[in-house]
This record gives C-alpha cells, sequence and structure tokens, in this order.
C-alpha cells in the first residue's frame, strides 16, 4: 500500500453503494442551496442533505447521532428557519450586483484553494494502522455507550453546555422581547377620540365594505346614498397591499336625463 | 470503499458552505451555510470516531449539535430584531459604520 495514503481500511459493498448514491447527492443538493435563488429552495435543500448525513451517521454505527440529527436538525432547526423565513420575507429574493467588486470570482477561487487544501491533506494524513470500528466500543448499544462517556468523562462539558442553552434562550427571549412606547389604547380612549376628534363623519363607525355595492366582497367598496364610492370601506391592510380594486368602477352613473 | 471518503465529502461539504457565508446575501441563507459547515464537521467527528474506534468523536459531534442549537435560537432572534428595526434581511444593508 502507498505509504502516504490514509489506509484506513475498507468498508463492505452495501455501505459502498450507500455512499456513492446518496454522496453525490448531497453534494448537488448543497450547491443547489448554494445557487437557490429563494431562501426557502435553499431551506428544503439544506434539509435534504441533512437527512442524507443523518443516514450516514446510521451506516457508521452512530445510530444515536443519526436520529437525533434527524429529530433536531431537520425536525427542529429547519422548521425554526422555515418559521423565520415566513416571518422575515419569503419574497425577498437575494440580488445578483455585487457590493465590492470582485468579491465573487475571488471568494470562489479562495474556496477551491480551502478545499484543495483540505482534500490534501486528508489524501496525504497518515494514521498507521487500519480502522478499528466501532463493535467493540457498542457492546453495550450506542446509546448506552454515549451515556456512559457523556456522564464521566464529559460530565463537566454537559453541565457548561447546560449553561450555554440556558443562556441562548434567555438571549432569545430577550431579543424577541420589544417594549412598548406607549400605552394601550382603551376603549375610552377610542370613544374620546372618535367624538371629540376634528369632524363626526365616523362616528357612527366606518362603512363596512360591500353594504350597498354590486359585489360583496371585501375588497370592493360601499357605495353613499349619492352612489358614490365610499373608500374607507376597506380595509387599510388590503390597501397598503395594493390588493383594493379600482373603486371607481363600481360607482353608480346618475341617469341620464334624455331618457325621458 | 476507503473509509476516508466520508472525510472528503465532509471536506467538500465544508467548502460549499464556505462558499456559501461568504457570497449569499441573504443573512438566513448566510445561517444555512454555516449550519452545513457545522453539519460536515460533524461528519469528520463520527468518521474519526470509527477510524478510532471510541465514541469520543460522537460525543463531540453530539456536543456540535446542542452549540449549533443555540447558535441558531439567538442569530435568528438577532436577524428578527434588526428585520424589526431596518425591514431588511439582507447583511449588506446593515451598513450604517460606513456612512
Amino acid at each position: 500500500m502507498l505509504n502516504l495514503a490514509l489506509h484506513v481500511g475498507a468498508t463492505k459493498t452495501p455501505e459502498a453503494v450507500l455512499f456513492w448514491f446518496l454522496a453525490p447527492l448531497a453534494v448537488i443538493a448543497a450547491l443547489g442551496m448554494l445557487m437557490a435563488k429563494k431562501a426557502v429552495h435553499s431551506a428544503l435543500l439544506l434539509a435534504w442533505v441533512m437527512i442524507t448525513l443523518a443516514i450516514f451517521y446510521i451506516a457508521q454505527d452512530a445510530l444515536f447521532l443519526g436520529i437525533v440529527q434527524i429529530v433536531v436538525y431537520t425536525g427542529a432547526v429547519m422548521m425554526l428557519f422555515l418559521f423565520i423565513l415566513m416571518l422575515v420575507g419569503v419574497d425577498s429574493s437575494d440580488s445578483l450586483v455585487e457590493n465590492i467588486k470582485g468579491q465573487r470570482p475571488a471568494s470562489i477561487a479562495a474556496a477551491i484553494g480551502m478545499g484543495g487544501l483540505m482534500v490534501t491533506l486528508i489524501g496525504r494524513a497518515s494514521l498507521g494502522r487500519s480502522a478499528v470500528g466501532l463493535v467493540a466500543a457498542n457492546t453495550n448499544g450506542n446509546v448506552q455507550g454515549l451515556a456512559e462517556q457523556l456522564f464521566t468523562k464529559y460530565v463537566w462539558a454537559f453541565e457548561v453546555i447546560s449553561a450555554l442553552l440556558i443562556t441562548a434562550a434567555l438571549g432569545a427571549m430577550v431579543l424577541a422581547h420589544s417594549q412598548k412606547v406607549r400605552s394601550r389604547t382603551g376603549q375610552r380612549d377610542l370613544s374620546i377620540a372618535r367624538f371629540r376628534g376634528d369632524s363626526l363623519a365616523s362616528a357612527a363607525g366606518l362603512p363596512s365594505s360591500g353594504v350597498f355595492a354590486r359585489h360583496n366582497a371585501v375588497d370592493v367598496p360601499a357605495l353613499l346614498p349619492d352612489g358614490s364610492a365610499a373608500p374607507t370601506s376597506i380595509s387599510s391592510v388590503l390597501k397598503a397591499r395594493g390588493d383594493m380594486i379600482e373603486s371607481a368602477i363600481f360607482e353608480l352613473q346618475p341617469k341620464e336625463e334624455e331618457e325621458n | 470503499m476507503d473509509i476516508s471518503n466520508y472525510l472528503y465529502l465532509s471536506a467538500l461539504l465544508f467548502t460549499i458552505g464556505a462558499v456559501g457565508v461568504v457570497v449569499r446575501r441573504n443573512a438566513i441563507v448566510v445561517f444555512m451555510c454555516i449550519e452545513l459547515m457545522l453539519n460536515a464537521a460533524n461528519l469528520a467527528f463520527v468518521t474519526f470516531s470509527r477510524i478510532n474506534g471510541n465514541l469520543d468523536g460522537q460525543v463531540a459531534s453530539f456536543f456540535t449539535m446542542v452549540v449549533a442549537a443555540c447558535e441558531v435560537v439567538v442569530g435568528l432572534a438577532i436577524i428578527v430584531t434588526i428585520y424589526r428595526s431596518r425591514r431588511s434581511a439582507s447583511v449588506d444593508d446593515a451598513s450604517l459604520l460606513k456612512r
């Protein structure tokens, strides 16, 4: 065997088939994640990469980590990502204009350099012996073996990481908390604003949409007694979104006198 | 198949994630690329655990998952806070110090 290559032993055929089937798919999905214009597509492709990695973990005798990968990453983390995506702007796609000139080619060249360095490093590294495998370490079961390590050798790291989790939860709560600038307007304040305001036009409440209109959809304005449309009858949210139909076509035209 | 193929795959995924962090502008996609890098490191940990025949690598991978979960929670909270004040999730828009 080559004196420099990392000769760590070969796997059995089924695992090789699994690897050569799933590894290209994982790389393609990762590249797709990189190039997808919409963030939602990136999230779905990343979920696929994570599932592939979970299968690899299970194939490598890391049963517990494989299940945790699916439960924590594709279950919790990716759902959190999608939730925030829906919250923060699902339609905001990346602009393709470079802000720093030549940043993209430079970063891709640097990445090829880094990747080449890592690949050649792995190719030239030598362990001096063949892979041991986890059969001996997993004799009592993978979960039991991990628990033994976690609560004896790594118990201090385990405690520290619990403190980290609590700190992260607190930090998220502090960041998500927003202080109210004004006090909440109650019924009394609303009543005062309605009757002591400049005009009493809306004292009886705003007209609701579809009243005496030609359609009863929420985006069609109500008609006033003189036949003109009442734009205040439509929710301001619809107006802001631009979902409102032009109200002029719904106005009643005065009958022409020539008919008599 | 040689076991080190897993390490090559891990290096490849890590590189793709690093490119994404540098190239993409949407803060959420940048975060997803960081997740990909952490996952690639986890794959290397699991493979090393198998090569060495003990479970230390798997424990390290477990800790990485916990840290990644913390990072996602705090990072997404920061993104939502920035979005609330600036109405944008692009990392280029937060350039107040430049002007």
